[in-house]
């Protein structure tokens, strides 16, 4: 067997190593149906859409912030450029609307650009700051996670099925009622949010469900992963710097060797 | 060194002359990169500079994300979040140290099985093998650590249930277990250890990788054919090798480079594939995650260790895992004397070709049930594998060293290299005709 034999061989296992290594996604108690939303973000080249996190801000602020908190989130970020990009007064009044707990008063006070969202209100409620990232909606064929490079981790898209997933079924266990699903794959403690006329959009944009679900969870992936614009840029750039040099090595590998090696394999 | 004939470092001007003899550092450097390598090294050989190039990153990387790094439990998790979002390029440090260890395991295991399939651990390069294996089990440790440190759901129930095994060793188990954690459970204690060992650890592996390249430099590298060079004139020597630099320098930079291209865009564009969303979810003492599993590199063998759901004799099934687990590494301690083989690569080794690939299937299959359910068919699927990772190392590679009907190497290097790249001399009169490319 040759080298090349060899070679691909190995190749072909590194590629079995990449799709095992998420393969623990699976955690699926039941059936669980995550549907693939199309994000702007998505792929190498995917941006945040900035009137997207302005929406799904708006959705978090007055849905979810009833109960769930963003304590990794500081107010200052959503001036951020690749963030919502509020102008800086809008982000000011944004945070001025808070009220957080100073431990130097020993009060509570308005909160200014550097403190963070509040954590969750209720005990049980998680974090939503990295939930987008916390979450796989795709791990596919068998445990392998070898779809995620096709179709992303799907954190997002888990969130909006989550939140557009509810069957209307509940039921009592413990004296708590949990709610029906699908994309939780079962019942589950949070309650629907959505009811119809629920956010009414500054821009103009109709507020379906649909809408509001993808606008929150992109708006959650924001919140999870802040410098994806940068990082996908500078991604991108070290790849083509990166071709380039390889080419370069490519050529200056085969001169050098030329003289050792006569025309059979060149 | 090695060994082989060839030219040796001279100083010549007054300044190095001076420094020479009073530190002979410059013949070191000149002797060590000029050594005479096996000039039909293919592009198996290459990983060793992707490995040095690892521990050089993570370092570099480590060494920044400690600046910015709180190691304990209540800090942890808050300040690698800090990272992500306002430390300068944070993100980038982060998250090219966390899939720079799963390169460096990708790395680590082509370089082993390429050691392997071409017999790199057969007499004389025991010493080079085996201070190998010693890297491996330290990167292991290494990555182990550092997987807890960000404290996160998977770090701390990885933490709980690796320390677990060391419980179940008998009577002092529970002590040892004690005694590594710094107390009864994973707690702060366990963490500020960890962290200290991560740092520590990769500073040890740095000066075993010396030993590693001066033993290899001592005996001369292995090459495709397992045969040595010929030592007995520099002529012949010269005809089956060539200097590491430049040949083998931009040969290695160039695999270099273009691997560094593809991990480029996994870190730009994927950075989370690699890694378990569970880690994204602070650690939480009360709340067992669904599944608990190592990141993929170590998967293999946390799949031997769960294989052993039965008692054998006196040993429970929870030690017998145990010691399937850690004899899963020993055996490869082992390689150079379970081999019987008086050939030395396996291209020339047809039955050995059959067995050692489906080693190669083996652990991949491995990998592939350890991030299973431990529940049938991944259950009997372990054990055959664990049967078979077993069975080639102390059963069929002694046996094929007898069984076996080798096929004739090549007498020399050099007949080697020009088998495949027909005789330099064509070369040579058609580089004249052509301007090079």
């Amino acid at each position: 067997m040759t080298a090349r034999t060899l070679l691909s061989g190995l190749f072909a296992i590194g590629l079995g190593l990449v799709g095992l290594g998420t393969a623990p996604a699976v955690a699926a108690e039941g059936e669980r149906h995550v549907h693939d939303f199309s994000f702007s973000f998505e792929g190498p080249f995917g941006r945040y859409d900035q009137s997207q996190l302005q929406r799904g801000l708006q959705v978090y602020t007055e849905i979810c912030s009833a109960c769930h908190g963003l304590k990794f989130v500081a107010f200052r970020t959503l001036e951020n450029e690749g963030g919502p990009a509020l102008s800086e007064e809008a982000m000011r009044a944004y945070a001025a609307q808070h009220e957080v707990f100073d431990v130097a008063l020993d009060d509570t006070r308005v909160a200014t650009p550097t403190d963070f969202f509040p954590p969750s209100n209720v005990p049980n409620a998680p974090d939503l700051s990295l939930m987008a990232k916390a979450r796989a909606g795709f791990h596919g064929p068998a445990g392998l996670g070898l779809n995620q490079i096709l179709f992303g981790m799907g954190g997002p898209e888990y969130i909006a099925s989550v939140v557009t997933g509810f069957t209307g079924e509940e039921k009592e266990e413990a004296g708590t009622t949990l709610y029906e699903n699908t994309a939780f794959g079962g019942y589950m403690a949070m309650a629907p949010v959505l009811y119809g006329d629920d956010v009414t959009y500054a821009d103009g944009t109709v507020a379906t469900p649909e809408q509001i679900a993808q606008d929150v969870a992109a708006f959650l992936m924001w919140t999870a992963e802040p410098k994806m614009m940068e990082r996908k840029r500078s991604g991108l750039t070290a790849v083509l710097f990166l071709t380039v040099l390889t080419v370069l090595l490519y050529f200056t590998n085969k001169t050098i060797w030329a003289p050792h090696k006569g025309k059979k394999h060149g | 060194m090695s060994g082989i004939p060839h030219d040796h470092y001279e100083p010549k001007s007054a300044p190095e002359k001076w420094i020479e003899s009073r530190l002979p550092i410059i013949g070191l450097l000149y002797n060590t990169l000029m050594i005479p390598t096996p000039k039909n090294l293919n592009w198996m050989w290459i990983w060793g500079i992707v490995l040095t190039f690892c521990l050089v990153l993570q370092i570099a990387t480590g060494i920044v994300l400690v600046m910015h790094y709180n190691p304990s439990v209540g800090g942890a998790f808050a300040s690698v979040e800090h990272i992500m979002r306002n430390v300068n390029a944070g993100w980038a440090l982060r998250y090219t140290h966390a899939n720079g260890a799963s390169l460096f395991f990708f790395a680590v295991y082509f370089h082993i099985f390429r050691g392997l399939y071409y017999g790199s651990y057969k007499a004389p390069r025991e010493i080079t093998w085996i201070i190998g294996m010693v890297i491996y089990i330290l990167m292991m440790a290494t990555v182990f650590m550092g997987y807890v440190l960000p404290w996160g759901q998977m770090s701390f129930w990885g933490a709980t249930v690796i320390t677990g095994l060391f419980g179940a060793i008998p009577l002092i188990g529970e002590s040892i277990q004690t005694w590594l954690l710094g107390g009864p459970a994973v707690d702060n204690p366990t963490l500020t250890r960890f962290f200290s060992l991560h740092y520590l650890l990769p500073f040890v592996i740095a000066a075993l990788v010396v030993v590693h390249i001066w033993a290899f430099h001592t005996t001369g590298n292995n090459n495709p054919t397992g045969v040595e060079v010929r030592r007995t004139s520099r002529k012949e020597a010269e005809a089956d090798t060539l200097p590491f630099w430049p040949y083998f320098v931009i040969k290695d930079l160039f695999a270099l480079v273009f691997i560094l291209t593809i991990f480029s865009a996994v870190v730009g564009f994927m950075p989370n594939f690699l890694g378990h969303p569970d880690n994204y979810i602070e650690a939480n003492p009360l709340v067992t995650p669904a599944h608990i599993v190592p990141e993929w590199y170590l998967l293999p063998f946390y799949a031997m260790l769960r294989a052993i759901t039965f008692d054998v004799l006196f040993i429970n099934s929870k030690l017998f895992g145990v010691i399937v687990m850690f004899g899963s590494l020993i055996v490869l301690f082992l390689v150079p004397w379970l081999d019987t083989s008086r050939v030395r690569s396996g291209r020339f080794r047809p039955m050995f070709k059959v067995w050692f690939w489906l080693l190669v299937v083996d652990f991949v299959v491995l990998m592939w049930c350890g991030a299973m359910p431990p529940e049938q068919p991944f259950v009997i699927i372990s054990q055959l594998g664990a049967l078979y990772w077993f069975s080639f190392f102390l059963v069929i590679l002694p046996l094929l060293g007898v069984l076996e009907k080798p096929k004739a190497p090549p007498a020399t290097i050099e007949d080697d290299f020009r088998a495949h790249y027909g005789d330099p001399g064509e070369a040579a009169a058609q580089g004249s005709a052509q301007p090079a490319e």
